[in-house]
C-alpha cells in the first residue's frame, strides 16, 4: 500500500492505495465520487475523463499513486462553474444525452474545448470530441450544444 | 480490466531511478502511462515495480542551442502542441503532436514514453526518425547517444537495456528553407495509424528524407531520396513500400504508398 495525499474537488484527501488502483476506481470506491464513469478501462472511450492539475485526463489509465500531490477535479467539482452551467443548459436544450453514461466525460471535454479553443468550428469540435464515445446520440446534439456555448461566449 | 499487483516508485533524480531499475527484476519505467496504462490494465504487462519518471527535473525540462533543441523525455505531447517548448521544425512537430490520440491523452503522454514504447503505429518513432533526432540514454555506466533510426529496433523494441533509461531527445534545427510533410491513415480520428508517410526536404543541408511508418516494425527510413521526393508517382511510392519489405498485402501496399505520396505532396504546400 502507498500513502497518498491529494486534492479532490478542492478538499485535501489522504488515503492508502494499492499502486495498481487506477484513479477512477479510487474516486468511485473509496471517495464515493461515482460521477466519474468507467467504460473501456483502457483509455479509448473517454467516459472517465476528469481534470488532473487542470488538464483533462483519463482516470482509468492514471494510477492513484501517480496522483500523489495532484489536484483532481471530477464532474462533481463543477457544480458552481459558470462554463459548466452553460454547458449543462445547452446539453438539455439540444438533447445532447440519452442514457447519460458518457455525459460526465463529454462535459469535461466540452469545457476544455470551450475554454481552450474559443474559435473552434464544427469540424474542430468533432475532432476534439473524437476521444469521447457516445453510443446513443450520434453526436449531433452534443456538437450542437458545444457550438451553442461557443457562440454564446463570443 | 484491473492491473496485476505492482509496486510504485517515484525517484527524484536519475541516479535513484537507475538504481531502482538495476535492483528490481522486471521493473518498468513509466511516464504518462497513456500506452502502458492500457497494457497494465489488460495485464499484457505485469511489472514488479512501476518507476514513475515524471518527477525527475532533468527529464521534464528542455534546452536549446543554435543547432538543436533537446526535449526531456517527460515533455508531454500537449506541451509540444501548445508551443510551450521550442519547436526546431517551426511548426511541424506541433502539428504532429496535435494529431496524437486525444487531448486528454496528450496532456499526460510524453514524447520519450512514446519513443521508448516503440509502438510502430505511434507518431513519434516515425516523425523523429524523419527529423534525424538522437536518443540520449543514461545507464549504470554513463550516457550514450543513438540516432532514433537505430534506437527503435522493431515492434515495441528499442536498443535500451533493462538497466537504461531514455532521458532526452535531441532534434536538429532546420533552416527556413526546409519543408516537411506528414500523412497518416487512421480508421477514426485519434486512433493508432494504419499507415504513416513522412517526408523532409532540406536543400541547404542537402538532405532528402522519407519515412514509411506503421509498418508493424521499426519505421523505414530513406535517407537520401531526392528522386522520390521530386517525383512521387504511384509506381515510385509502391516501389518504396516494396523496398521496405514489410508487406505483400495489396491493401497495405496501396495504403502505405498513398500515405507516402500525400506526405511528399505536402512538401510543396
Amino acid at each position: 500500500m502507498k500513502r497518498i495525499a491529494l486534492t479532490v474537488n478542492g478538499k485535501r484527501v489522504q488515503a492508502e492505495v494499492e499502486p495498481r488502483t487506477h484513479l477512477a476506481d479510487f474516486l468511485r470506491e473509496s471517495q464515493g465520487l461515482t460521477g466519474t464513469n468507467l467504460g473501456c478501462e483502457h483509455g479509448v472511450c473517454g467516459a472517465c475523463t476528469l481534470e488532473i492539475d487542470g488538464a483533462p485526463s483519463r482516470s482509468c489509465i492514471a494510477f492513484a499513486a501517480a496522483c500523489d500531490g495532484a489536484a483532481v477535479r471530477t464532474i462533481e467539482g463543477f457544480d458552481d462553474d459558470p462554463v459548466m452551467e452553460q454547458l449543462r443548459a445547452a446539453f438539455t436544450a439540444e438533447h445532447a444525452l440519452q442514457c447519460g453514461y458518457c455525459t460526465p466525460g463529454m462535459l469535461i471535454t466540452a469545457r476544455d474545448i470551450v475554454l481552450r479553443l474559443p474559435d473552434a468550428d464544427e469540424a474542430r469540435v468533432r475532432k476534439e470530441l473524437s476521444g469521447n464515445l457516445c453510443r446513443c446520440t450520434g453526436y449531433m446534439g452534443i456538437v450542437r450544444a458545444i457550438q451553442l456555448v461557443l457562440t454564446a461566449r463570443r | 480490466m484491473k492491473a496485476s499487483a505492482f509496486d510504485y516508485a517515484r525517484p527524484r533524480d536519475l541516479r535513484d531511478a537507475l538504481k531502482i531499475l538495476s535492483e528490481n527484476k522486471n521493473a518498468k519505467a513509466a511516464a504518462g502511462t497513456q500506452s502502458l496504462g492500457p497494457m497494465l490494465n489488460l495485464r499484457v504487462v505485469q511489472p514488479s515495480v512501476l518507476v514513475d519518471l515524471r518527477f525527475i527535473e532533468e527529464l521534464a525540462g528542455c534546452s536549446e542551442n543554435k543547432d538543436s533543441v533537446t526535449l526531456g523525455a517527460c515533455v508531454t505531447h500537449a506541451q509540444i502542441e501548445d508551443g510551450k517548448v521550442p519547436d526546431p521544425t517551426r511548426g511541424f512537430m506541433r502539428e504532429v503532436a496535435s494529431n496524437i490520440a486525444y487531448r486528454a491523452v496528450r496532456n499526460r503522454g510524453t514524447v520519450g514514453g512514446s519513443l521508448a514504447h516503440a509502438d510502430p503505429a505511434a507518431d513519434w518513432p516515425s516523425a523523429l526518425t524523419l527529423l534525424g533526432a538522437v536518443a540520449i540514454v543514461a545507464g549504470p555506466h554513463g550516457r550514450r547517444e543513438a540516432p532514433v533510426e537505430k534506437f527503435v529496433t522493431g515492434l515495441f523494441q528499442t536498443d535500451l537495456t533493462d538497466k537504461e533509461l531514455l532521458v532526452a531527445i535531441r532534434i536538429p534545427k532546420r533552416p527556413a528553407g526546409a519543408r516537411f510533410g506528414y500523412w497518416k491513415f487512421c480508421r477514426k480520428a485519434g486512433e493508432f495509424a494504419q499507415a504513416i508517410g513522412a517526408a523532409l526536404r532540406d536543400p541547404e543541408r542537402k538532405e532528402w528524407r522519407a519515412v514509411i511508418g506503421a509498418t508493424g516494425s521499426s519505421p523505414f527510413l530513406f535517407s537520401q531520396t531526392e528522386s522520390l521526393l521530386k517525383n512521387p508517382d504511384d509506381n515510385a511510392c509502391l516501389a518504396a513500400v516494396d523496398a521496405a519489405r514489410f508487406t505483400k498485402d495489396a491493401y497495405n501496399r496501396q495504403l502505405h504508398a498513398v500515405a507516402l505520396r500525400r506526405a511528399i505532396e505536402r512538401l510543396a504546400a
